[in-house]
């Protein structure tokens, strides 16, 4: 099973600001192991914020981004006390889902 | 001789522009550092190690609640600002990673030996250095206070000034080749001097970190066994005396420095 994330989000003057820390090898495709095989890709492919049932973000990613990456975005309309979902997918159909509360 | 004045003129120029190209290139690192600050991901790390001190596990079934890391059995905040230290259970001066090791084997039942032997990030040792994450990120923030007060301590001590200054190997290096002198670099990372207060606070006060350019948490073993590596000598023993003796050098000289660990580097 995947790894837990780190996810805070913080609200200031109707705009919330989430920071989220993910987990995951971010296997490109195109590096060998000592052995001089292909390490297979693995990488997250989306990821999406919901809000109360409704999706605040969605982000495409690829062999490109970083090992345990980390995303910071923004959003209109959350308030204190509510939550926000993060899920990720990646190429093997793996997935993870955190919550934080808005602070 | 007007040709002369100018071609001086122009040499000390491209001096001065090299200079400060020099300056802005250490800016930049520092404003990377600012930005991914934020995000460490030693964080990650720090989380799976909170889960595997109180998880019962091991030969026994039970958990590391119980490891005394040298201010009491199971006290977490602090305790890495004064390791190594002295104890007296093994009469030795052991180091954070060597004193886990010690309470995986009392308590849970673990065989300290295959740890020992497993290579960085392999089996057992993995959970060793979750573990490291989670205990010197609370001490993030207190002072450095490694104690030197029992003989055992300032002997180790002594060994690891006499390991700082031993220059061998097939580069004929040592620590201080590159470590006991102000104002050093290697490629565009600054060197702190490590024999006064200032540098080693530098050194001592961010490691345990995590590393940017290979990806995943290195504890302080991991970071001395490096040095070894780049210094081309032999591979040292996972938590022997020489490496926990340099710690001891280290965290004294670093005395009153403050702690940022974990900390975040290329």
């Amino acid at each position: 099973m995947a790894d837990p994330m780190r996810v805070r989000a913080q609200e200031t003057g109707g705009i919330v600001d989430v920071k989220v820390l993910m987990k995951h090898d971010m296997e490109t495709g195109q590096r060998k192991d000592s052995a001089g095989k292909t390490i297979p890709a693995h990488y997250i492919t989306t990821i999406t914020a919901t809000y109360k049932g409704k999706q605040v973000f969605l982000g495409e990613f690829g062999p490109a981004v970083s090992k345990d990456p980390f995303l910071n975005f923004k959003f209109k309309g959350g308030a204190k006390g509510e939550e926000v979902t993060i899920t990720w997918v990646d190429n093997k159909n793996d997935n993870r889902t955190d919550k934080a509360k808005i602070s | 001789m007007k040709k002369a004045i100018s071609s001086a003129l122009l040499v000390s120029f491209s001096m001065a522009a090299g200079f400060a190209m020099a300056q802005s290139a250490t800016d930049d690192i520092a404003k990377y550092r600012e930005m991914i600050a934020d995000g460490n991901p030693a964080e990650l790390y720090e989380a799976a190690g909170e889960d595997i001190w109180a998880k019962p596990m091991g030969p026994k079934n039970v958990s590391l609640q119980k490891c005394d890391l040298g201010l009491g059995p199971g006290v977490v905040k602090g305790a890495s600002a004064q390791l190594p230290r002295y104890f007296k259970d093994t009469n030795k001066v052991q180091d954070l990673e060597s004193r886990i090791i010690t309470c995986m084997e009392r308590l849970q039942g673990y065989d300290a030996k295959e740890i020992i032997n497993a290579g960085f990030e392999k089996g057992k040792r993995k959970d060793v250095e979750a573990v490291v994450a989670y205990v010197v990120t609370a001490s993030k923030g207190m002072k450095i206070n490694v104690p030197m007060k029992h003989p055992k301590e300032k002997e180790m001590y002594a060994m690891g000034e006499k390991a700082f200054f031993f220059q061998g190997g097939p580069m004929d290096f040592a620590c201080a080749s590159c470590h006991a002198e102000d104002g050093k670099r290697i490629r565009l990372q600054d060197l702190p001097n490590i024999t006064e207060q200032k540098g080693a606070a530098l050194g001592y006060g961010y490691w345990p970190a995590y590393r940017v350019s290979s990806g995943n948490f290195w504890t302080m073993q991991r970071r001395l066994n490096d040095c070894y590596r780049q210094q081309r000598f032999p591979e040292p023993i996972y938590t022997s005396d020489v490496t926990i003796a340099l710690s001891v050098y280290m965290g004294v000289k670093a005395k009153d420095g403050v702690i940022h660990t974990p900390g975040l580097k290329r």
